[in-house]
């Protein structure tokens, strides 16, 4: 398989350029629901048209009544939610989640809800300020037909407005997912707005008892569950870190052939020029290097999570360039809260911690290296 | 689908039976690699046993069409040979200036009669070819060159001097760009001209390296007399042709990016990092960029093959590939220690890492410095202003 876009694939990239620039554009979704201070942080209306896009079914099964597509398609989609900024819960729902539950009893209960775009699904995996999945310490007691939850998550994207919740808790058998629902007894949701005005929470579960039935997958056999959410997770992260930091680019390139100083456009001083066209490399690079993962995902290959490591590093740290190019570029302009600039480097922000920082994923990539 | 399936499989039992043993260990520095020409130097049997086999089946050059002594694969089939020879590590057979650089020039602005009397040569490794671009008066402004072409009606004249040319005293041809209208505006002047080494008037003196190596020549022409048809493209402009051979060249080095081998440098510094936290941070964050890397030469490659790649492109990867190598070979020093200082010891393979490492530093010069490639992606992929 060549490694870019299939004829069929760059359709729908093409769909999904237009649908996100006229649909999910900053001024019309970032900035409204921040604006009016919005406890979801996105709009449901838009999670029904991306429903109705067929995006929410792209990695569900035809049989389950998805399109059966893979995480290239997945990775399009949200290339486009970069570029815009879009709030949605695309990622954790329609990738992560999806991507957990498949091949589970709990695909049938779910995914009805999301090919619907009714339903919101959230990852609750971090313990502390740092990605550690390999340190969870949650615990989840036998506890008659079922198991009782006792512990606290946070950064858990979505979590506030999430129908159902996956968890991540250690049974004497070993690590073990939950698929938990809104509004259990004895789970307390805390909705934290995050610095790009998205909305994150911090989960204390307190005796929170579920039904046997809420695993998902084996008891004990948490790991390969959570591997497949965190591998769909990450490269879908970084599709949407490689989207928003060529936005980034595209505009301050932009600025750069507008603005003028000492008479000249500043494009034409050789200190710009060279330092543009060094973040492109970068972004061409961490593209390519996503676009592998995500072809190696999808081919189920051996590869696939060391490649996912290196583009979730490689997507992160290229982002982080352009989100700070961009805005010294941009000079003081860019510091205003009314350019959009500045809302890229707050969204890079949040994306580059979400499932492993640069730093979590080249120390990953080393050790499943061996070194 | 199935024809590929089939290919691979007759791919990789062709490879079986034909690559031996030898030819399956990594290249261990240019002088071990097969550059064939004239008088070629096999370093052991099995260099040219390789060589011919696959060279007889245009497995040299396997997307070149068959009529000029290629493969005539299509890009699926010579992206599988690549990978099947990846697999058991074969080398490449034939290390080429005429592969990598001239071949894909001559097949673009050639003549048909150039096409078929230089290609198959070079498919069969019969001539080794270098190439003759800077001069010690044009290097990053290499239009300026003023090697001095004359017609002189039945041939031409060439006199000046070219430097920086990669093996010219081994080669027994050189690509040359000449100036053939001096009163022209400096790109407009310019041919690009074809001849033999062993003409008279032509002599070569390597240049001794801060590596300790000599793999540059000065090469000086004096009253050397060219056939009129040894011209590729047409009279004047020669700058096309140099340009697009230029595309060729920086996409080949951009293949230092690569560094060589399929596994991590990590893996290849386990000790040395296994005892410093901090190196082995240094090499972490190497082998995302070196990994990542891999993948976009993979899709650059397979976007040149489509007819997708921005011209442009090859400035691109010509840039990170060799930063890349640069950063590698960095840290090969610093694993290495005091042990990678030894210059002339058996240990150290007559001080094999260092004299590497001091290489890699002209990776960034040669083909266009990397500004001269920042420069190139500025003004034509993100179309800033020019100066």
């Amino acid at each position: 398989m060549p490694l870019y876009h299939s004829d069929d694939q760059a359709m729908l990239r093409d769909t999904a350029r237009d649908f996100m620039a006229e649909q999910g554009a900053i001024r019309s979704q970032l900035r409204h629901w921040r604006d009016i201070g919005c406890k979801d942080g996105f709009g449901h209306g838009l999670w029904k048209q991306f429903a109705e896009m067929g995006f929410t079914g792209i990695l569900i099964g035809e049989e389950d009544g998805g399109l059966g597509l893979g995480h290239v398609e997945a990775g399009i989609v949200l290339e486009e939610i970069g570029r815009n900024l879009t709030p949605s819960p695309f990622l954790t729902t329609a990738v992560a989640f999806v991507e957990a539950v498949k091949g589970t009893a709990h695909g049938a209960r779910w995914y009805p809800g999301i090919l619907a775009g009714e339903t919101v699904a959230a990852l609750a995996i971090d313990e502390g300020a740092r990605h550690r999945p390999e340190a969870i310490a949650m615990r989840a007691e036998r506890s008659g037909n079922g198991f009782r939850l006792d512990g606290a998550k946070q950064f858990v994207v979505q979590g506030a407005s999430a129908d159902v919740t996956l968890v991540a808790a250690r049974t004497d058998e070993g690590l073990t997912l939950f698929a938990v629902e809104k509004g259990a007894k004895g789970l307390e949701v805390e909705g934290v707005r995050l610095a790009d005005a998205s909305i994150g929470a911090r989960l204390a579960f307190d005796g929170v008892e579920v039904d046997a039935d809420a695993v998902v997958g084996e008891v004990g056999g948490g790991e390969t569950v959570l591997a497949r959410a965190l591998a769909a997770g990450r490269t879908g992260a970084a599709a949407e870190l490689v989207g928003l930091g060529g936005a980034a680019l595209d505009m301050t390139v932009d600025y750069l052939k507008q603005r003028k100083q000492f008479g000249k456009l500043i494009g034409e001083f050789q200190a710009l020029q060279f330092r543009a066209a060094h973040l492109y490399s970068e972004l061409e690079i961490a593209r390519a290097a996503t676009l592998k993962a995500q072809q190696l995902l999808d081919e189920g290959s051996d590869e696939a999570e060391a490649m996912v490591s290196v583009a979730k590093a490689k997507a992160g740290r290229a982002s982080q360039l352009a989100v700070q190019e961009g805005v010294q570029m941009h000079g003081g302009i860019g510091m205003t809260d009314e350019h959009d600039i500045g809302l890229y480097m707050k969204r890079d922000r949040v994306l580059a911690e979400l499932f492993g920082d640069a730093n979590y994923h080249a120390d990953r990539l080393a050790r499943l290296k061996g070194y | 689908m199935a024809d590929l399936e089939t290919f691979r499989r007759d791919t990789r039992a062709w490879l079986e039976a034909h690559c031996p043993p030898e030819m399956r260990e990594p290249v261990r520095d240019e002088s071990d690699a097969c550059w064939g020409g004239r008088n070629p130097v096999f370093k052991n049997d099995a260099q040219k046993q390789w060589m011919e086999a696959m060279a007889a089946r245009g497995w040299t050059v396997p997307d070149w069409p068959a009529d000029y002594g290629g493969g005539g694969l299509s890009p699926e089939e010579t992206k599988i040979l690549r990978q099947e020879m990846a697999r058991i590590g074969a080398r490449n057979p034939l290390y080429s200036f005429g592969i990598s650089m001239l071949g894909p020039a001559l097949l673009k602005y050639g003549t048909e009669d150039q096409k078929k009397h230089y290609l198959p040569q070079i498919a069969r490794g019969e001539i080794r070819w270098c190439q003759g671009y800077s001069e010690p008066g044009a290097g990053s402004d290499l239009a300026s060159l003023q090697t001095k072409c004359e017609d002189k009606g039945d041939y031409w004249l060439v006199n000046g001097q070219k430097v920086w040319t990669s093996y010219a005293d081994k080669a027994d041809w050189i690509f040359c760009l000449v100036r053939t209208d001096s009163q022209a505006p400096k790109h407009k002047g310019i041919s690009f001209l074809l001849f033999d080494m062993a003409s008279p008037g032509v002599s070569t003196k390597p240049i001794l390296l801060i590596s300790g190596y000599s793999p540059f020549c000065e090469t000086f022409f004096d009253d050397v007399a060219v056939p009129k048809d040894q011209i590729v493209g047409e009279l004047n402009k020669g700058w096309d042709v140099a340009k697009y051979l230029l595309g060729h060249e920086r996409e080949m080095i951009s293949g230092m990016g690569l560094g060589g081998h399929s596994g991590t440098l990590g893996e290849a510094l386990a000790d040395a990092v296994a005892a410093d936290p901090l190196l082995r941070a240094d090499v972490a964050r190497f082998d995302v960029d070196s990994l990542a890397f891999r993948a976009m030469s993979e899709k650059f490659i397979d976007e040149l093959k489509a007819g997708k790649a921005h011209p442009a492109q090859p400035s691109m990867m010509k840039y990170a590939g060799t930063e890349l190598n640069k950063a590698r070979h960095e840290l090969v020093m610093a694993a290495g220690g005091s042990n990678a200082l030894e210059w002339e010891s058996e240990r150290s393979r007559q001080g094999k890492a260092a004299r590497e490492w001091l290489r890699t530093k002209a990776n960034s010069i040669e083909g266009g410095t990397s500004e001269i490639q920042l420069g190139i992606v500025a003004k034509r992929i993100l179309d800033l202003p020019g100066v």
